[in-house]
């Protein structure tokens, strides 16, 4: 069955992607940690475009880029080379961005993604290496803002810019490319999905028989999958009045979750590429070899290899590879208890728990998880109180052990309650014999004498049970 | 051919104010200057690899080492607009 299109959605995606775990910029040596400095502290003659200062290209942020484009299925370029893109905007301030233009470092590339018929393959178009520019604030609110202000300290990060064809079908599609592109770049370890600004989108998005609009500004998967619904919404209601939808770039307004039209003054550009005179052309394709051999286990090979080494389901396979944090904390976990027992409370539950909390898996400690585990196999806690343990440890902190102890989840062992339930047969002659004469009620007394005995810890039906089963012996 | 119009157009890009009674007379110089260099076409430059770069050197690279950055004070100099560490423009959408 054929993915349900009726309006011919068409999506293309661009998603710049920033090297941050490199740690220098891309034309510079200031550091790419600049997260928590003080604005316009991390910058240097060369990404603040001051005059007289010379770019020179990182040897490492080429490579990662390699790294992505082959791990993306991309042909990596015999030669290529930096563009000057340039426009006028605060936040660049040599006027214009050193970018790649006709020979970008990688093209046509693949991912293949989950579609409700199956797999989908996504074409890459190409990837290519750019700067990224200075970061932009507005002074009040964006209406009435009586200025702007900037910080170069972004300015000059390695970004790779990956463009996709317009195979994507919706904004759900889009979504799960989305993530499976992000998880694949964070199996390379080049970036760090976590930083603010680290994967930024723009879509090109099309119906059939109308323009296609850009939307810019979306910072999220979630905005991106916001912002396309918006999208086709406009464009259906225009359409179903007879309008045409007019080729523009629109900037999604996360807050209002809706997109405004750009005035077409900035919309249009001319970029009047043309090389970069002050950076050497790169001819890097006979390093590809040596880059494949970097390459780590992608999460496709690595959910096979779950698949046929731990004998798990493949629902479980898809879920602990998603995301390469919860894959290497699985197989730590895995190493000390039973595989399959693991995958079912690492994906099924914690997993489940750290989404609802919005934490990452970072939040729960391996030992944590090993000894929460163990103690459901060796019958010490029951699964519902692990459950209370985990949530716990997220919600407040803690040792398992000391949370189990401090809240009495300690199952009451077996021969306690058996004990427990022989010494109330024992002293209460009036209730069993009242049993025996068909009063039902006296088993509930009974059954209350046990709980009362064992401080509530054991199970009321389990003592049920074993009461019957000896009063008819 | 290049118009008064595109005259004014690359004006704007560059952000440089063009006088409209300069728009004519800079429109016919650069269409000079084009002729001239029209002179090229006649050249063969069939499997001729086009020249992105004068000297001959590929692969010129750093590595990947952070060094320290200018103050803020410094990286602020030389600039007559700023506001608690910030660069400071006019108001931008």
């Amino acid at each position: 069955m054929a993915e349900e299109n009726p309006d011919g959605v068409v999506i293309g995606l661009e998603i710049h992607v920033q090297l941050n775990k490199l740690n220098s910029k891309m034309f510079c040596a200031c550091s790419t940690d600049y997260h928590n400095s003080e604005p316009n502290s991390n910058t240097c003659p060369v990404c603040l475009g001051l005059p007289g200062s010379l770019p020179v290209i990182n040897e490492k942020a080429v490579e990662s880029a390699m790294k992505v484009g082959l791990a993306l299925n991309c042909d990596i370029v015999e030669q290529t080379q930096f563009h000057r893109k340039n426009y006028f905007y605060p936040d660049l301030p040599k006027g214009f961005q050193i970018t790649q233009y006709d020979y970008p470092i990688a093209n046509d590339g693949k991912i293949v993604i989950e579609s409700d018929e199956g797999e989908h393959v996504v074409r890459i178009k190409r990837a290519h290496m750019e700067e990224d520019p200075g970061r932009m604030m507005h002074i009040g609110n964006i209406e009435k803002s009586k200025g702007t202000l900037i910080d170069y300290n972004r300015s000059g990060m390695a970004l790779l810019e990956i463009v996709t064809e317009p195979d994507i079908r919706s904004p759900k599609e889009s979504r799960r490319f989305l993530d499976k592109l992000r998880n694949i770049i964070e199996y390379l370890e080049v970036f760090d999905s976590n930083l603010e600004g680290a994967m930024r989108v723009d879509a090109n998005i099309s119906l059939q028989g109308g323009s296609r609009t850009e939307v810019k500004n979306i910072s999220s998967h979630k905005g991106a999958e916001r912002a396309l619904l918006y999208e086709i919404m406009r464009q259906k209601n225009i359409m179903r009045r007879g309008g045409e939808v007019t080729m523009e770039t629109r900037h999604f307004d996360e807050e209002k979750g809706c997109t405004v039209g750009l005035r077409s003054k900035e919309a249009e550009h001319d970029y009047r590429y043309f090389p970069e005179p002050d950076l050497t052309p790169l001819r890097v394709a006979d390093r590809v070899p040596k880059v494949t051999k970097t390459l780590p286990e992608l999460p496709d090979a690595k959910r096979e290899r779950f698949l046929s080494q731990y004998g798990m389901t493949e629902m479980h396979a898809k879920a602990l590879t998603s995301d390469i944090r919860v894959s290497e904390f699985f197989e730590e976990v895995a190493k000390e208890v039973d595989p399959k027992t693991s995958a079912s409370w690492v994906a099924d539950v914690l997993k489940g728990e750290l989404n609802y909390r919005e934490l990452t898996v970072d939040a729960f400690k391996v030992e944590d998880m090993i000894s929460i585990i163990q103690m459901v196999t060796q019958d010490k806690i029951t699964e519902k109180s692990a459950v209370e343990v985990i949530r716990q440890i997220l919600d407040y902190g803690g040792k398992p052990d000391e949370i189990v102890r401090e809240n009495g989840l300690l199952k009451v062992e077996e021969d306690v309650v058996s004990k427990a339930v022989t010494e109330t047969i024992q002293e209460n002659e009036q209730a069993v014999n009242d049993y025996f004469a068909g009063k039902e009620k006296s088993l509930n007394y009974l059954v209350g004498q046990v709980m009362k005995k064992t401080r509530g810890r054991a199970d009321a039906k389990e003592v049920r049970e074993l009461l019957v089963d000896k009063l008819n012996k | 051919m290049i118009t008064k119009e595109d005259v004014e157009h690359v004006g704007w890009l560059a952000r440089i104010e063009i006088d409209e009674n300069d728009a004519d007379e800079y429109a016919s110089q650069l269409n000079d200057v084009l002729n001239h260099f029209e002179q090229l076409d006649e050249v063969d430059t069939e499997n001729v690899p086009p020249t992105y770069h004068v000297i001959d050197l590929v692969n010129v690279f750093r590595e990947d080492v952070a060094r320290e950055s200018l103050t803020q004070d410094k990286a602020l100099e030389n600039t007559s607009s700023s506001k608690e560490g910030y660069f400071k423009s006019y108001r931008i959408i």
